[in-house]
C-alpha cells in the first residue's frame, strides 16, 4: 500500500522538462502504467484498452481518466501524437507504420527482473521528460522493497502453474517475485529452467510448498482445467493457501511489491 | 385350420389404391400360388398382410405381436439382402431367432430344423461357405432356407424363383409344395403361370390391386382370365407331370 | 471366445503400459508401489490422480465408439458409418462447448454429458432422417459433410466469442480429441452415460443380426424395427455424448475397430458389438500410448494419430463399394 500511496504523491509533484512530449499515447498495458505514474497532468492522452481490464489491469481506476485505444495505427495517428509508447512485442507492423507517419515511437523491453524495472522507469522519466519524478519513483521502489523485511534462512518452495502447464522460467518476472518474497522456485530449483509447457505429472512430483495458480480468465478453456485438477487440489489443500498470479504480477511496475507483500504474508504464517 | 384370413384389406398410395379391398384366407395344407402383372399388388399384398404396410381393412397376422408374428408366419422378401459376409449356416440359423427366448443359445430343435432347411434347399454342401460370395440363385436359396429354418405354419414368399435355373425353380416349387403336403400353407408369388399351374394347390390373380379370381389352377388360368389380366394368348397341354402353359403372343 | 480372450489380453497389456508410462519418470517399483500401497506421496498422486484415470478414460472412450461404430453399421447395414465421420461426434462436441462457454457446464455437472448427448441425438435422427433406414452410402456421406462442417464452423464460433483466450486456439482439441491431463472427474462425468450407452447397444445384438436380412425380413422375425431404432439413437447418443464430451471428438475408431474384427466373427454383428467395444478401448489405450512415446512434449491429439490410420481404411472402403456409390 505504502507504495501506491507515495507513486501518487509523486505523480502531483512531477514537473515536466521544456522539449518534453505533449501529446503521448500508450499502446501497451505495461507502458500505460509507467506513463500514467509518471506524465504530467494532460501529457498523456491515451492508454490502451487493456488497462481497462481489471483483471490484467492493476490501475483501472486511473485509465479512466484517459482515452481508450486498441494499438491500431490508424487510430492512434488521429490522436496526432507527438510520442508513442509501446513494448517490443507490440506489432511492428502498426509501430513501422506509426514511424513512417512521422510519429516517434518509442519501445520499451520486458521486464524480466527488479533492475529492469528500475531501468524502465528511469527511461520512462527521460522520454516523457519526467527525470526527477523518475528517480524518486525508483528511490522510493527500493525503499518499499528493502521495508519488506530480510528473508528467512528456510526457502519454502513455490510453483508458478498457469494454463496449459505452463511454468515460467528463471528469465520471468514471476521467478524474481517468487525469490523476493523469500520463496524457491519449484521448477527451476528441480532444474526446469526454460518456460514452457511442463507434464502434469513431473509438476505433481515437485511436491512444492506453495502452488501459484495462474488467474482464469472468464468462460471457459481446457487449457485453464488443468489449474483446478484433482491432483493439484491436493496439494493445495496441504498448504495454508493457495494463491493467483493476477494484475500485479503482468507488468514491471512498483505494483509488483504489492505481489511481494502478499507472498511474504503466505510465507511467514506457513 | 385357417392360417391366414383378409377381409377387406385395402393399401392405398395417396388416392390411388394399391390394394383393393381384398378378402381371403389361406388354410392348412394349401399350397396358393399368387399371379399377376407388374404392379398388380402382389408385393404390397403380401407385406400389407404381414403388417409391414399401413392398410384399412384386417389381417390376422398384422394384429398379432412381432414375437407372435414371427412363429406364426414366415416371410421372404423378393429383395435379397445379405447385407455381411456371414457363413451360410450362420445365415440360416438366423430363422431360430423368433424361437430362442432371449440370451438362450439354440438347442437340438434348433439345430435339427436348420440342418433340415438346408437339406431340403440342397445347401448340404454350402455350411460354411460365405454367402456373400456365392451366386445370386445360390443366395436366394440360403435365404429360403432361412425361412424354412423359421418352422412357421405359414410361409409368404415373394417371388422367390426368380433368377434361379430351371431345375432349382422345379426344386424350390417342390419344397415348397412339399411344406403344404405336410400340413404347412405356402403363399407364392410368381410369373411362370406353368410352375403355378403344376406345383400349387390353388391361384390367386390379381389385376390393379383387386383379386379378379380364386380357386384351382385350372379354374383360374383360363384362356379369358389370361388374355383379360394379362393381355397374351396361351398356349396349353397337359402332361404326365401336370399342366404346360406357354405365353404364346400379346394381344 | 478365442478372440475374446485374445482381445481382452491385449486391453490388459495395453492398460498396464499406459499406467506405467509417463514423462515424470517412476520406476517400475515406484509405480507399482504407488498405485497399490499408496507408497511414496508425490509418486501415488501422478499415478492414482493422472495416470489411472487417464488409462481408465482411454477403455471407457475406446469402447464406447468402437461399440458405437459396430452398432451404427450394423443397423445401416453400410461398413462407412462411422459416429465421428458423419458428424455425430462433431454434433456432441458443439453441446460440449456451448455449455462450457456459457457457464452451465461449470453450474451443473450433468450438464456438459447431457449437452453433449444432445447434440449427438440431434446428428443420429438428422442422418437417419436424411440417409432412411438403409443409409445408403452416398447419402450418408454427404449427409455426414455437411452435418460435420457445420457443427465443426458452430464450435469454432462457439470458441471464438468465448472471452477466454484460450478458448480460441482449443478448437483442435474438440475436433482432435485428447486424453492428457483429464482426472477421475472426467471418469465420473462419463461413465454413468456410457453404461446406459453400453447397455442398451449390447442389448441389440440380436436385432442387428436378423437385419442382416433386411428390414421387412427383420420385422417378420419378431424384431421390433421402431424400438431397435429408438435405442440404437439413443445409445449412440449416450456413448459418443459422453465421450466426446471428455476427450473431444476422436474419429476412426468406429470405423476401423468393426472392420478389422469383423472377419474374426464370422460378420456376425452382434458378436462384433462386444468385440469392437474391446477392440476400440484397445486401440484408443495404443493411440494415446503412441501420442505420449512419439511426442512426450507435445499434446499431440488422439484423432491426428487415428485419422493417420484410419483415413486409408476408409478410403479403401469407398474403393470397395464405389460400384454402389454411383
Amino acid at each position: 500500500m505504502a507504495a501506491l500511496a507515495s507513486a501518487a504523491a509523486l505523480l502531483v509533484a512531477g514537473s515536466a522538462d521544456a522539449e518534453a512530449p505533449t501529446r503521448v499515447v500508450s499502446m501497451n498495458l505495461c507502458t500505460d502504467q509507467l506513463a500514467m505514474l509518471l506524465a504530467d497532468e494532460g501529457q498523456l492522452l491515451s492508454v490502451s484498452h487493456i488497462a481497462f481490464d481489471p483483471l490484467a489491469s492493476p490501475m483501472v481506476e486511473e485509465a479512466a481518466g484517459y482515452e481508450k485505444n486498441h494499438g491500431q495505427a490508424e487510430e492512434i495517428f488521429a490522436m496526432r501524437p507527438d510520442l508513442v509508447l509501446a513494448g517490443v512485442y507490440s506489432d511492428p507492423y502498426t509501430v513501422g507504420l506509426l514511424r513512417r507517419l512521422g510519429v516517434d515511437v518509442v519501445q520499451f523491453p520486458l521486464e524480466t527482473d527488479f533492475d529492469g524495472i528500475r531501468a524502465n522507469m528511469l527511461k520512462m522519466g527521460e522520454v516523457l521528460g519526467q527525470v526527477d519524478a523518475a528517480q524518486r519513483l525508483v528511490a522510493q521502489f527500493d525503499a518499499d522493497l528493502a521495508a519488506l523485511g530480510p528473508n528467512g534462512e528456510e526457502r519454502p518452495s513455490a510453483l508458478l502453474h498457469y494454463a496449459n502447464n505452463y511454468t515460467s522460467g528463471d528469465k520471468s518476472l514471476a521467478h524474481q517475485i517468487l525469490l523476493a518474497a523469500g520463496f524457491a522456485n519449484a521448477t527451476t530449483e528441480a532444474g526446469i529452467t526454460v518456460a514452457g509447457s511442463v507434464p502434469l505429472e513431473r509438476l505433481v512430483l515437485l511436491m512444492p510448498d506453495l502452488v501459484i495458480s495462474g488467474q482464469p480468465y472468464p468462460g471457459a478453456s481446457r487449457a485453464e482445467e488443468v489449474l483446478d485438477h484433482p491432483a493439484l487440489r491436493v496439494l493445495q489443500q496441504k498448504q495454508s493457501g493457495a494463491t493467483l498470479t493476477d494484475a500485479e504480477w503482468v507488468c514491471g511496475t512498483p505494483f509488483v511489491l504489492r505481489a511481494v507483500a502478499r507472498l511474504v504474508d503466505i510465507r511467514e504464517r506457513m | 385350420m385357417t392360417l391366414l384370413s383378409l377381409d377387406n384389406l385395402t393399401v392405398r398410395r395417396g388416392e390411388c389404391p394399391v390394394v383393393d379391398h381384398v378378402s381371403l384366407s389361406v388354410h392348412a395344407g394349401e399350397c396358393v400360388g399368387l399371379i399377376g402383372p407388374n404392379g398388380a399388388g402382389k408385393t404390397t399384398l403380401l407385406r400389407a398382410a404381414l403388417g409391414l404396410e399401413p392398410f384399412s381393412g384386417a389381417s390376422s397376422l398384422a394384429s398379432l405381436s412381432a414375437a407372435e408374428r414371427a412363429r406364426a408366419a414366415a416371410f421372404l422378401p423378393q429383395a435379397r439382402q445379405i447385407a455381411w459376409p456371414m457363413a451360410v449356416e450362420t445365415l440360416v440359423a438366423l430363422g431360430r431367432v423368433p424361437h430362442l427366448p432371449r440370451g438362450s443359445t439354440p438347442g437340438a430343435v434348433d439345430r435339427a430344423a436348420i440342418d433340415d432347411a438346408l437339406h431340403r434347399l440342397g445347401l448340404d454342401g454350402f455350411r460354411q461357405r460365405i454367402a456373400t460370395q456365392l451366386s445370386g440363385g445360390e443366395q436366394g436359396r440360403v435365404l429360403i432356407a432361412r425361412a424354412l429354418a423359421q418352422q412357421t405354419p405359414l410361409l409368404l414368399a415373394d417371388e422367390p424363383i426368380a433368377g434361379l435355373d430351371p431345375a432349382q425353380q422345379i426344386a424350390t416349387m417342390q419344397v415348397f409344395s412339399g411344406l403344404a403336403q405336410e400340413g404347412r400353407a405356402v403363399v407364392v408369388s410368381l410369373h411362370d403361370l406353368g410352375l403355378a399351374a403344376r406345383h400349387c394347390t390353388r391361384l390367386i390373380l390379381m389385376h390393379q390391386g383387386r383379386l379378379v379370381a380364386d380357386g384351382a389352377p385350372d379354374d383360374v388360368l383360363t384362356a379369358d382370365l389370361m388374355a383379360q389380366v394379362f393381355g397374351i394368348s396361351i398356349w396349353r397341354q397337359d402332361s404326365p407331370l401336370g399342366p404346360v402353359l406357354q405365353p404364346m403372343g400379346v394381344l | 471366445m478365442l478372440l475374446r480372450i485374445w482381445l481382452l489380453t491385449t486391453l490388459v497389456i495395453l492398460f498396464a503400459l499406459s499406467v506405467l508410462t509417463g514423462p515424470a519418470g517412476l520406476t517400475l517399483v515406484d509405480t507399482v508401489r504407488a498405485l497399490f500401497l499408496g507408497q511414496g506421496e508425490a509418486a501415488t498422486l501422478v499415478m492414482r490422480e493422472i495416470r489411472l484415470p487417464r488409462a481408465i478414460l482411454g477403455v471407457m472412450v475406446g469402447a464406447s465408439l468402437g461399440l458405437s461404430g459396430a452398432a451404427m453399421q450394423g443397423y445401416l447395414r453400410n461398413p462407412l458409418a462411422e459416429p465421428g465421420l458423419i458428424g455425430v461426434s462433431g454434433s456432441a462436441a458443439l453441446g460440449a462447448v456451448i455449455v462450457l462457454q456459457t457457464g452451465l457446464a461449470a453450474a451443473w455437472w450433468l450438464a456438459l454429458p447431457m449437452a453433449a448427448l444432445g447434440g449427438a441425438l440431434a446428428a443420429v435422427m438428422l442422418i437417419l432422417l436424411l440417409a432412411g433406414p438403409r443409409g445408403s452410402s452416398l447419402t450418408l456421406i454427404l449427409a455426414g459433410i455437411a452435418i460435420s462442417a457445420l457443427a465443426g464452423a458452430m464450435t469454432t464460433l462457439v470458441l471464438n466469442l468465448s472471452p477466454n483466450p484460450f478458448a480460441a486456439s482449443e478448437v483442435v482439441f474438440w475436433m482432435m480429441g485428447s486424453l492428457s491431463d483429464r482426472s477421475f472427474d472426467h471418469v465420473w462425468i462419463a461413465l454413468p452415460f456410457m453404461i446406459i450407452g453400453w447397455v442398451l447397444l449390447l442389448s441389440l445384438g440380436r436385432p442387428l443380426d436378423v437385419l442382416t436380412l433386411g428390414e421387412d425380413a427383420a420385422a417378420t422375425m419378431g424384431v421390433e424395427t421402431r424400438r431397435v431404432r429408438m435405442v440404437m439413437v439413443l445409445g449412440i447418443a449416450a456413448c459418443v455424448g459422453a465421450a466426446t464430451a471428455v476427450a473431444g471428438a476422436i474419429g476412426f475408431v468406429g470405423l476401423v475397430v468393426p472392420h478389422v474384427l469383423r472377419p474374426f466373427v464370422g460378420a456376425r454383428p452382434s458378436a462384433l458389438l462386444w468385440a469392437s467395444a474391446l477392440g476400440g478401448a484397445a486401440m484408443v489405450l495404443a493411440a494415446d500410448l503412441a501420442v505420449r512415446l512419439i511426442l512426450p512434449d507435445r499434446d499431440l491429439k488422439l484423432g491426428v494419430l487415428m485419422a493417420i490410420i484410419g483415413a486409408p481404411f476408409f478410403l479403401h472402403l469407398i474403393y470397395k463399394t464405389r460400384g454402389e456409390l454411383r
